[in-house]
């Protein structure tokens, strides 16, 4: 039950830091804040009481394991969202070097 | 002020997401039916003994190929927005500080053992916990290692991009082969399975794990050369 | 032994929240780096070796690496 409330409050601080925060290294770090509170949520929904973890060897039977579906789809979401955290920094990189500053506030003219 | 409140009504929905879940979602219930048929049938239809690997790689293995394409096209991204050629990619890096004689010289030892313990996790990615995935990470790790430690390191970015191209070519060529062997459809299992607890076993799984762990690695290692490479005024003290 | 585990949670929401709290940049980035360290420990008390594994690989070392490269071309302080 901790474990549900614990994920939520992550994305909770992870809205707050891409919705109200002003520099752009924040948005990211609540990007990222974000990507790991919804994991662990994926992750402890398959959990179960006085399971263990689901790997055979001698002693182990297919009754007495967690799920092991929400940790295959959680692998895959490990790895594309440090892929498009690598992206979201390539941008950054490339938003300094043309405005010479890291405040979303002096980005605004769009240029058709 | 509109960003407070915009803040507030998320919130709300938030809590409200919370009790939801703490009614119909009890913590700690039983397997759903998918989950207990998979570990039910993994064995005898895999011979993997890692029940996620074999979700990943044989249930589920066109999934994976569409993870494999978006790390490709983040990695192409990244290459497109910070290009530089590879002259000018050598004049740009003059450091100000020379690290240590025992950190160079240390790193260049280590390194050998960081790429044996990556492929070993990547080998036996169907009996322990481990893969592809974590494989490659490590490899790529051990590149960052030496990017750290000797400011002229500088890897050839052809060499990768060819490595990185052979291994999705081979994840897809695996793949097609099981349409015209026995099983008839892609990504088919068509190798033996053997004996489950060898390493050589589980068929067609260790190939496209080996092949997911180099792709995944190199990849990495190329995102992190043009991140370094990039011409920038280092802000702050190092 | 549930006590082990209220106590790496309230770790990680501390450090998250003063992550994103600080002002200075470097600080910020190595604190989520060890946010996500945690959580990868989490995920070993949840009974899944893969996920935890996969999250300190990438998580906590390939990302950190990338935000530190990041923060040091860019300002390295300033809100």
């Amino acid at each position: 039950m901790i474990f549900y409330a614990a994920a939520l409050v992550l994305i909770a601080i992870g809205l707050y830091a891409i919705i109200i925060k002003k520099n752009l290294v924040k948005i990211i770090i609540g990007l990222d804040l974000i990507e790991t509170g919804v994991n662990l949520l994926i992750v402890s929904i398959g959990y179960v009481n006085h399971g263990t973890a689901p790997i055979f060897s001698k002693g182990v039977s297919a009754s007495m394991m967690v799920d092991a579906v929400p940790q295959a789809l959680t692998l895959t979401s490990i790895v594309i969202g440090a892929s498009e955290l690598a992206l979201a920094a390539a941008f950054v990189v490339l938003l300094y070097r043309h405005y010479g500053t890291l405040d979303i506030r002096k980005m605004r003219n769009l240029r058709w | 002020m509109t960003r407070s409140i915009v803040y507030s009504v998320f919130l709300a929905l938030i809590v409200a997401v919370v009790l939801v879940f703490l009614v119909a979602f009890p913590f700690g219930q039983n397997k759903m039916g998918v989950g207990q048929y998979y570990l039910d049938n993994t064995v005898k239809q895999t011979g993997a003994e890692n029940v996620v690997t074999a979700i990943t790689l044989e249930y589920r293995g066109f999934d994976t190929l569409g993870e494999v394409t978006v790390l490709f096209a983040a990695a192409t991204g990244v290459s497109l927005l910070l290009y530089l050629t590879d002259e000018e990619k050598k004049r740009r890096r003059n450091p100000r500080v020379q690290p240590n004689f025992v950190v160079r010289v240390g790193s260049r030892i280590i390194f050998p053992f960081v790429v044996l313990f990556g492929l070993y996790i990547i080998v036996h990615g169907h009996l322990t916990p481990g893969g592809g995935f974590q494989g490659g990470a490590i490899i790529a790790s051990g590149v960052l290692m030496l990017y750290l430690a000797n400011p002229d390191m500088h890897v050839s970015r052809n060499n990768l991009l060819i490595t990185e191209g052979l291994a999705g070519l081979t994840y897809v060529l695996l793949g097609t082969a099981g349409l015209f062997t026995a099983g008839r459809s892609f990504l088919a299992n068509f190798l033996p399975l053997g004996t489950p607890g060898l390493v050589l076993s589980a068929g067609i799984l260790l190939p496209l794990y080996i092949a997911v762990g180099v792709k995944v690695g190199s990849e990495f290692s190329g995102i992190i050369d043009d991140l370094f490479s990039q011409a920038g005024e280092t802000g702050g003290e190092a | 032994m549930i006590y082990v585990a209220w106590f790496l949670i309230l770790l990680t929401i501390g450090f998250a929240v003063l992550s994103v709290h600080l002002k200075d940049l470097l600080a910020a980035v190595i604190l989520m780096g060890a946010s996500s360290l945690i959580v990868s420990v989490l995920f070993v008390f949840l009974q899944a070796p893969d996920v935890a594994m996969s999250e300190a690989s990438i998580g906590a070392a390939l990302t950190m690496a990338i935000y530190i490269i990041v923060v040091k071309k860019t300002e390295a302080s300033e809100k």
